[in-house]
């Protein structure tokens, strides 16, 4: 199988990661709206190859503090897929979960941050079965782990894991939000030769 | 008061007083910073691997701690330090996602430790003192480094600054 190089996706590839992208974060988003009762809206998603040094950019700056549930993926896919979101909108959605308003100031409490790697782990989930039927292939999930912290922290470990192959990372962004209520992003990660992968399963 | 100079990730550079060295969001990468304390001269290396030797992908010395910490030591002595002279101190190489369990998950996640051996093993090859390290743990850390006195100021979210 002749292995594509990422630099040189065409805008057709392209194009099929988007919609891949389009469809899995639909799929999540209803999955939110449903668990919140709420009714929310989500952008067409970005793909973009961005060097892993200008990753934090996308959220803001470096020290902007995130809220990052990671899962790590396995089976015909393998990589990692983080559902993140800013510190506002994770309190949000915690909150909105446990019906009540956060006792926190700053940061979150021990069941706060459990409730919030679950909703993660609940719309990584809706995000990678969308996928996986889509493409046929299996996707096998960790349990999600959880960070909140610095974008540029937290980013690292995606961009080390990928700064091993190469300094580009695909990333396939969708925001998804009720106003400024809930905001959040997908970022997948997926290992080089999951590409391949990807883009076959859908006869390309 | 001189320049705060920005380190990116995988990114190295050196200067002399009045400027100074920063890194933002640290997490499991390390910010290797490096200090002749008679001509003022300081380097820092935010590197995010341990060992170039490993990596078939390597053309990027910066991004990993072997070749990354060597050019910023090869680049400050072009400006003028002496590698005799020189002290080290290193923040960074966090834990952050807590694992569990799992094998081919721990690799992945343990990083940050490997990162903050390799700057040991690597200050030593070279000679150079290691005077103070934050390293390990499991949060991220924003790290501003000071020209004048090799201070090593540490940031971290919702935690009290730290000077070493």
């Amino acid at each position: 199988m002749a292995k594509r190089e990422l630099d040189k996706l065409d805008d057709l590839q392209y194009d099929v990661l988007k919609e891949i992208g389009n469809i899995g974060a639909g799929n999540a988003t209803t999955a939110l709206a449903k668990m919140l009762n709420v009714k929310i809206d989500m952008n067409v998603p970005r793909v973009e190859l961005v060097p892993f040094t200008e990753l934090p950019d996308t959220f803001g700056s470096a020290e902007e503090v995130l809220a990052g549930i990671l899962v790590q993926l396995d089976g015909d896919i393998k990589g990692m897929m983080m559902f993140l979101a800013h510190e506002e909108s994770a309190h949000h959605l915690v909150n909105a979960l446990m019906g009540q308003a956060s006792q926190e100031q700053t940061g979150f409490s021990e069941i706060e941050q459990s409730a919030l790697s679950e909703i993660g782990n609940i719309i990584i989930g809706a995000y990678l079965s969308a996928m996986s039927n889509l493409t046929n292939l299996k996707i096998v999930t960790s349990v999600p782990y959880i960070a909140v912290d610095m974008a540029g922290a937290i980013l690292s470990v995606p961009a080390i894991e990928f700064g091993k192959v190469g300094d580009k990372v695909l990333l396939i962004e969708t925001q998804f939000g009720e106003l400024d209520f809930i905001n959040g992003y997908f970022l997948m990660v997926p290992e080089l030769e999951s590409y391949d992968v990807i883009l076959s399963s859908l006869g390309m | 008061m001189g320049n705060m100079i920005k380190v990116g990730m995988a990114d190295l550079n050196v200067c002399r007083y009045p400027d100074n060295l920063t890194t933002l969001g640290l997490g499991s990468c390390i910010g290797a910073c490096i200090y002749d304390p008679v001509t003022k001269i300081i380097g820092m290396c935010h590197y995010m691997l341990p060992d170039s030797t490993l990596i078939r992908n390597n053309q990027n010395i910066a991004k990993f701690g072997d070749t990354g910490i060597a050019e910023t030591v090869a680049r400050m002595e072009k400006m003028g330090a002496l590698r005799s002279r020189m002290v080290a101190k290193i923040a960074g190489g966090a834990q952050m996602f807590a694992v569990s369990a799992g094998a081919a998950a721990s690799a992945t996640m343990k990083v940050g430790e490997k990162n903050a051996e390799a700057a040991k093993i690597n200050l030593k090859k070279l000679g150079i003192r290691l005077l103070a390290e934050d390293t390990g743990l499991n949060y991220g850390r924003t790290i501003e480094f000071y020209s004048e006195d090799g201070t090593l100021l540490i940031k971290a979210v919702g935690k009290e600054l730290r000077r070493i």
